[in-house]
């Protein structure tokens, strides 16, 4: 990411993973750093475990709050096959930050319909680069099962050349003294993550 | 300092900014922020009141009274309040009112997405329409004194990308209730009789014509000069000028902060100003039609839909003829591989016992709107219309009384919310038409669907102050219902056993099934788990669509992370292989 164009990244997960949060402190990056943002989300009905995304564009001056089908420079998902529902709207040569987390849909639990397979092998095929982890089981690690996105976010940073103090700052601005230890601890296990 | 603010708090913001000092509201996505962002303000009064036309009348009375008011709701809660407001847009207001609409084109969360731009034009009351959180907060702020100056309530019209949708913006220092003015008896201007209404509708007319030569000059109106030499002209407003700004950043554009009135004189001299001219608007061809009226050449709905969203590609590819972004679709992507994810019951959802059952009898259920809508999908596919909020009941009410050979099949489902909304005059339209109606009432003690606010029935205000609970079963029978049940939605048996003997009653009936919504449990029962040696994988269990349940190898798996221990999957198994953790073979 540079200061001088406008960067679309998508967050996308299941209805109540807390996609909010991240989005917040992308924001925060972009304030800091004295440049214009803007985000999208969808409330209401996606609340319920649905499929749900969230758009962040930060820029020298940004007009749409959406992010369009193949524009985002990144996409980051908090489970699997939404990494791959929402892949079209990477830019060609994009980059995903994935966590191999799954959650059954619907229509797989109750059997009408399978949950596809090797996810991770074709998202990397596909995007420009891919970074694929259990983010669950590292937010588990850190000591707050809730963070996974924390996990992911970190990741993201780092692949959008954003220094890891500079994420840090942001995190500390956004998220409450008391959760911090916990979600510092998540940031830097993503922010250090090897492929 | 820069603050990142949604249109709806944005909203709140420019109307705590202008001094309003009262707001009246009923939740309704993409508007409930609104409200719940202006209560947190100091020194304001702020009510949730039980529909959207009482939100309106309160906000009318504190209006008259001498105090700012906002009052929002989603786009369809407007057709519920649609009755004062015609007639408040002909006896004006004393201190200003601003009425949000938000809109949701693409319906993210609505059972319609009609366009309310043309309530403006009907009401004959002004209508400005932001494009982003810094215009929702400098235009809510407007509207105000708009309101005022020219005594007509004003209507704001926001869309699900606007309230939405956050964006930077300079916080003014201030703020707070604005004196209050003085009350003042006006039968001429207040009484709504036809003597005194007929001169009224002409001070609209008069007003009007002021309003028009208002957006002649107004900077809500801007035209912006593009660099392609006056080729391409486009006309837009709200969220779609930031997807113009995106895709044709060459051309020229008049911005339209105010929709109506239109602004003919504006928008003629800029058509003479471009080659080629076009309009782009979600939805209705509203401004296309003020446009061509005036014999304008100018493409619009030739080219852009009249459902859903448009974005910027979208304007690029029509326009342009070349799409702004190519679309990653690598060879191995298979829409009809990816399972779709549709919002479902929580586990632990009370709704789930109550549709399990009501399935189970094979009723044909007249629905209603809330969570418990989410049952018409599969597996539970329980529910057979859904109309709008009340409908469940009157409904139903018609379908017994036009065709008695369903008396014995129909159940009216309605939740707690929506029962104080729009439900209670459908059951005295049952009792007083004696139709042998049984109605449900799903009692979750919450308006959960869109995100927790109190209602009449919790003993809670919006700022969270305890206040007398209305008692649904005092209610009903209040309205003359002799018959009224209470039963738990997680006693199947119970149930089953209820409902037939309310179907057979030859009066109507109401059944209210209490449990607080699964969200609002604070700690969960200890979860279940499926013992392998007793379950036979007969699948039953899965009909209940519980996204805790799922298929394992050869026996189903309960997710003790997601799984409430409500029991009812317990209740339902025939080989008891499903039983609380601990008493399983595992
Ligand atoms: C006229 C109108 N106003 C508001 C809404 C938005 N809305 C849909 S459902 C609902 C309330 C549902 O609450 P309740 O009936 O208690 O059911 P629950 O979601 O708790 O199951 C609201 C406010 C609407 N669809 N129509
Ligand atoms: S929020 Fe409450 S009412 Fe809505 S689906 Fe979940 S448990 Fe049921």
């Amino acid at each position: 990411m540079n200061n001088q164009e406008v960067t679309s990244i998508l967050l996308v997960g299941v209805g109540g993973q807390g996609m909010i949060l991240a989005s917040k402190i992308l924001a925060q990056v972009a304030i800091e750093r004295g440049l214009d943002v803007k985000l999208s989300e969808i409330h209401g009905m996606a609340q319920r475990g649905g499929s749900v995304v969230t758009q962040v564009r930060l820029g020298p001056a940004v007009n749409s709050p959406l992010v369009e089908k193949g524009q985002a420079e990144f996409i980051m998902a908090s489970e699997q096959l939404e990494a791959w529902r929402w892949l079209p709207f990477l830019k060609k040569g994009g980059t995903v930050v994935l966590s191999t987390q799954t959650i059954n849909p619907m229509p797989v639990i109750i059997g009408s319909q399978k949950y596809p397979q090797n996810i991770a092998q074709r998202v990397e095929k596909a995007a420009g680069r891919s970074i694929a982890m259990n983010a669950f089981k590292m937010a588990v690690a850190a000591g707050q099962p809730r963070a996974a996105n924390v996990v992911l976010l970190g990741a993201l940073l780092r692949e959008m050349g954003i220094g890891e103090e500079e994420g840090l700052a942001a995190l500390t601005a956004v998220i409450p003294e008391r959760f911090l230890e916990e979600n510092r601890k998540a940031f830097a296990s993503g922010y250090h993550f090897e492929k | 300092m820069k603050e990142l603010l949604s249109g709806n708090e944005a909203i709140a913001r420019g109307a705590y900014e202008a001094g309003a000092g009262f707001a009246a509201a009923y939740p309704g996505t993409p508007s409930t922020e609104i409200l719940e962002n202006f209560a947190r303000y100091p020194k304001v009064t702020a009510q949730w009141s039980p529909n959207e036309k009482v939100a309106l009348e309160a906000g009318i009375g504190a209006s008259l009274a001498g105090v700012r008011t906002l009052v929002a709701m989603k786009h369809v809660g407007v057709n519920v309040a649609a009755d004062p407001l015609f007639t408040f847009a002909y006896t004006g207001v004393n201190a200003g009112l601003v009425l949000v609409s938000a809109d949701d084109p693409g319906m993210h969360s609505s059972q319609n997405e009609q366009d309310n731009r043309h309530y403006a034009r009907a009401a004959k009351v002004p209508m400005l329409e932001p494009s982003d959180s810094a215009e929702a907060r400098d235009m809510t702020a407007l509207a105000f004194q708009m309101s005022e100056d020219f005594d007509t309530p004003v209507m704001l019209r926001s869309t699900t990308r606007i309230s939405h949708s956050k964006g930077l913006l300079d916080l003014k220092e201030g703020g707070g209730p604005a004196e209050i003015k003085e009350y003042r008896k006006d039968p001429k201007k207040y009484v709504m009789i036809p003597a005194f209404g007929r001169l009224r509708h002409l001070e609209v007319l008069k007003r009007l014509e002021k309003l028009k030569d208002y957006a002649e000059t107004t900077p809500l109106n801007r035209v912006e000069k593009g660099s392609d030499g006056g080729k391409i002209g486009v006309v837009t407003s709200g969220v779609v000028y930031q997807y113009v700004k995106e895709a044709l950043p060459q051309v020229s554009i008049l911005k339209l902060g105010m929709p109506f009135p239109f602004p003919e004189e504006r928008v003629k001299a800029f058509a003479a100003s471009v080659e080629k001219l076009y309009v782009v608007e979600e939805l209705e061809p509203f401004l296309e039609g003020y446009m061509r009226s005036l014999g304008l050449k100018v493409e619009g709905k030739s080219l852009f839909p009249l459902f859903g969203e448009i974005d910027a590609n979208m304007i690029a590819e029509k326009i342009l003829g070349t799409p702004l972004y190519k679309k990653l679709e690598p060879g191995d992507y298979d829409p009809a591989e990816i399972p779709m994810r549709p919002p479902v019951l929580c586990p632990g959802c009370s709704h789930r016992g109550a549709f399990y059952v009501v399935k189970k009898l094979k009723l044909i259920t007249t629905g209603d709107i809330g969570c418990y809508t989410l049952s018409c999908l599969p597996p539970l596919q329980a529910m057979d219309t859904c109309i709008c909020m009340g409908a469940s009941i009157s409904s139903a009410v018609g379908m017994v009384r036009a065709n008695p050979a369903l008396a014995d099949k129909v159940v009216a489902v309605i939740g707690d919310s929506t029962f104080f909304h729009s439900g209670l005059t459908g059951i005295v339209d049952s009792v007083y038409n004696k139709a042998p109606l049984t109605v449900l009432i799903l009692d979750n003690r919450i308006t959960a669907m869109t995100g927790h606010q109190h209602h009449p029935g919790t003993g809670r205000t919006l700022q969270g102050e305890e206040t007398v609970a209305l008692d649904i079963v005092d209610v009903v029978k209040g309205l003359g219902v002799k018959r009224v049940v209470e039963v738990d939605p997680f006693d199947t048996k119970g149930m089953e056993k209820v409902l037939k003997e309310e179907l057979a009653a030859p009066e109507t009936s109401v059944v209210v099934a209490r449990r607080p919504c699964a969200l609002l449990k604070k700690k969960p029962d200890p979860p279940f788990a499926c013992d392998p040696e007793l379950c036979i994988d007969c699948g039953i269990c899965m009909r209940l669509g519980c996204p805790a349940i799922s298929q394992g190898d050869g026996h189903v798996q309960v997710d003790a992370a997601l799984c409430t221990g409500c029991t009812l999957c317990g209740q339902i198994c025939p080989k008891g292989a499903l039983k609380e953790a601990g008493e399983t073979h595992e």
